[in-house]
């Protein structure tokens, strides 16, 4: 069993900090939708306050992580331009060539990786709004509705993008590894 | 009973909660924008390779950055001591954050692919 740093590098993209944005992002979303200072001692408010602080920071650094190493590690291996007159087998290293290369694969770049590569940038921007808003005015999300719906819709955005970016990625992945 | 404060800060106004989400919506609809705009136009397409290997991607997501940091900076300094209580606000952001979804979606943008 051995890996590549490229496929290390990959891996730690889309698994580890993709996978820990994923699985955080449900804790976070079930405390903040629960967050309502009517339903709750100040006690209360104040325990899931510490817990939404601590979530919302780590979810926006996964997310900067996870695009960076995106865009500047694993996105400039795939996108790799193969020798002139390179086909077939010979495409295995430069992944979007080999999959524009196949009629039958070419939507896993036209449409997926088109997709995925824009759609992630928004995740960390959004996320890292929400996170300086629970973090500065986590009270008042607590009372007021409107600002409270707002930050959750900025998260459930964030996690659309997440998936999608997160599933294409996968999938392309799938069709023409990055080796 | 004893009261338990919830935090440190004294937090009187909303202002600068709204600056940074609304700050984050025109950062999403101006990174749809450059996409669209480097889709339609090889010369931007160009311009915005500040990085080669990872093509106008680079600039796109730079030039976003840098205009949300720049456009929160300034909503912040503006609405920092003000109490914001129109839900319209919330409403816009959505609306703007929806309208970048569409335009990084590839049979949208593929509109204006140039010739």
């Amino acid at each position: 069993m051995e890996m590549t740093s490229r496929e290390l590098w990959t891996a730690l993209h889309g698994m580890f900090f993709g996978g820990l944005f994923l699985i955080l992002f449900s804790g976070l979303i079930i405390t903040l939708w629960g967050l309502d200072s009517e339903s709750f001692t100040q006690l209360g408010i104040r325990r899931r306050l510490r817990v939404l602080r601590v979530c919302s920071c780590a979810l926006a650094l996964l997310a900067w992580f996870t695009v960076i190493a995106g865009t500047y590690v694993v996105y400039p291996w795939y996108r790799a331009k193969p020798p002139q007159g390179t086909t077939g087998s010979a495409l295995m290293h430069y992944p979007r060539s080999l999959l524009l290369y196949r009629p039958q694969t070419a939507d896993w770049h036209e449409l997926g990786m088109e997709w995925k590569e824009h759609i992630a940038w928004l995740t960390p921007i959004l996320a890292t709004s929400a996170a300086v808003v629970l973090n500065a005015h986590g009270r008042r999300v607590s009372r007021d509705r409107q600002l409270r719906r707002t930050v959750l819709a900025f998260y459930s955005i964030c996690f659309f993008c997440a998936v999608v970016a997160g599933v294409f990625g996968a999938l392309i992945n799938k069709a023409a590894p990055i080796r | 009973m004893t009261r338990i404060p919830l935090d440190n800060s004294v937090e009187t106004t909303n202002g600068s909660a709204w600056a940074a989400i609304l700050a984050a919506a025109i950062s999403c609809v101006a990174f749809g924008a450059l996409v669209d705009l480097a889709e339609a136009s090889g010369r931007v397409s160009h311009m915005l390779s500040f990085y080669n290997p990872a093509g106008d991607l680079s600039g796109k997501s730079c030039v976003a950055i840098v205009i949300w940091l720049f456009v929160w900076g300034w909503l912040h300094v503006r609405w920092r001591n003000r109490n914001i209580t129109s839900g319209k606000l919330g409403v816009v952001a959505i609306v703007l954050i929806l309208l970048s979804l569409l335009a990084t979606f590839p049979p949208f943008f593929n509109l204006f692919a140039a010739a």
